[in-house]
């Protein structure tokens, strides 16, 4: 297969845009694309401080490769989860991180929760009743309400993370098998900022899997390749997978999927069942955060049980 | 007349003459979900399997949430 734009030799071919190109043209394919989607979407400007979510894992360091490239003033944000799994996750994931950051002379902001709650992931999810087999949820709160909070902290004007088009998509669908219509009305590349809640935006969103990989392999960009040990058995893989299978048989069922969502929303579909889009928020009486719930916010309360059930279990004299 | 296609920790021989895609839908591997590459440059789906070919699989599937 050649290039649709010199004729050397395909290094990728994009079936649902029926474009295939050489590694040149490819790694010059996806600066322009996310130009043009970071414009359309009015994600923000090049005046605009941004903040990158940084795992360590091929979406995120490419998203800033790809911003910095443009010009973009944006610095990295790296939480870490204190997650090992036998594989040394969390410090395998630090090390790419910080020598993506070191070698591309960019800032990078370390947020290590252990230091900041006492315990790490994995530990205080073992002393929560849902996060005993699965930490995934304590985890996901912990990082957004992080990644919030450092945000507003530093005065960044926007929280960007690597979202691609299959993530969002499994999003989708998971939420349109449930008709999670709450859920729906807020899914899109932009959440506008609310009080004291910073803007949100996913550059990638309209990038294939497949797309940011290709993109850190030509650009020789190292990353962490192993997955989080806990999302094994994940639903959002399972639902990738079922989408993989639609698009093997039909080429741009993802994309198409994704992407009438989007016009679907705009035409209001789903904003006549919601209930929680304008809900009233408050500051978290512990943190300051905004939050819908009375008094802590989520992310304080549940903290605070772990601690709580930490001390108990200390006195009783069980090691956690 | 044979070809090895790798992902992670797996082998699987494969006839060479047909193009990695059907290989891969042969071997129940979603073409979506990898991106096949030979002596670490990456390929496009329709290349032809030569004889001894030794095509390594990268998964690009990721889970967990932001």
């Amino acid at each position: 297969m050649k290039c649709r734009k010199c004729g050397e030799k395909a290094v990728i071919h994009m079936r649902q845009h029926k474009l295939a190109l050489c590694k040149n043209h490819y790694l010059d394919w996806i600066p322009k694309q996310t130009q043009r989607f970071i414009h359309d979407n009015k994600m923000f400007s090049p005046e605009d401080r941004i903040l990158v979510a940084v795992s360590g894992g091929k979406d995120s360091l490419v998203l800033w490769d790809v911003l910095s490239r443009l010009g973009y003033q944006v610095d990295g944000l790296y939480i870490g989860l204190g997650i090992d799994g036998g594989n040394g996750y969390s410090a395998e994931s630090r090390r790419f991180t910080e020598s993506f950051a070191a070698e591309h002379k960019l800032d990078l902001i370390t947020y290590d929760i252990e230091e900041h709650e006492g315990l790490d992931i994995p530990t205080a999810a073992s002393m929560t009743r849902r996060g005993r087999e699965r930490p995934c949820s304590i985890c996901g709160l912990s990082k957004r309400h992080i990644m919030n909070r450092v945000a507003i902290e530093n005065n960044y004007d926007v929280l960007v993370t690597g979202h691609n088009l299959d993530d969002e998509a499994a999003v989708l669908f998971g939420n349109t098998l449930n008709w999670l219509t709450a859920y729906l009305q807020r899914q899109g590349p932009v959440l506008p900022n609310r009080s004291g809640l910073v803007k949100k935006a996913k550059p990638f969103f309209r990038f294939y899997e497949r797309e940011t990989a290709a993109y850190a392999l030509l650009r020789g960009i190292e990353y962490m390749y192993d997955e989080c040990p806990h999302a094994v058995g994940a639903k959002s893989i399972y639902y990738k997978e079922l989408l993989n299978r639609l698009e093997a048989d039909r080429r741009g069922a993802k994309l198409s999927f994704y992407l009438s969502f989007l016009r679907a929303k705009e035409t209001m579909v789903f904003n006549s069942g919601g209930d929680d889009v304008e809900l009233k928020l408050h500051p978290c009486t512990s943190c300051g955060q905004p939050t819908s719930t009375p008094d802590l916010c989520t992310y304080c309360r549940t903290w605070k049980e772990v601690r709580d059930r930490r001390e108990t279990m200390l006195e009783q004299g069980i090691e956690s | 007349m044979t070809a090895r296609i790798h992902l992670r920790d797996k082998e699987f021989k494969v006839r060479s003459g047909m193009t990695i895609r059907s290989a891969l839908l042969k071997l129940h591997i979603q073409p979506e979900a990898v991106l096949p590459t030979r002596d670490g440059e990456l390929l496009t789906d329709d290349e032809i399997l030569q004889e001894r070919d030794e095509i390594r699989l990268i998964a690009v599937i990721s889970g967990g949430a932001y």
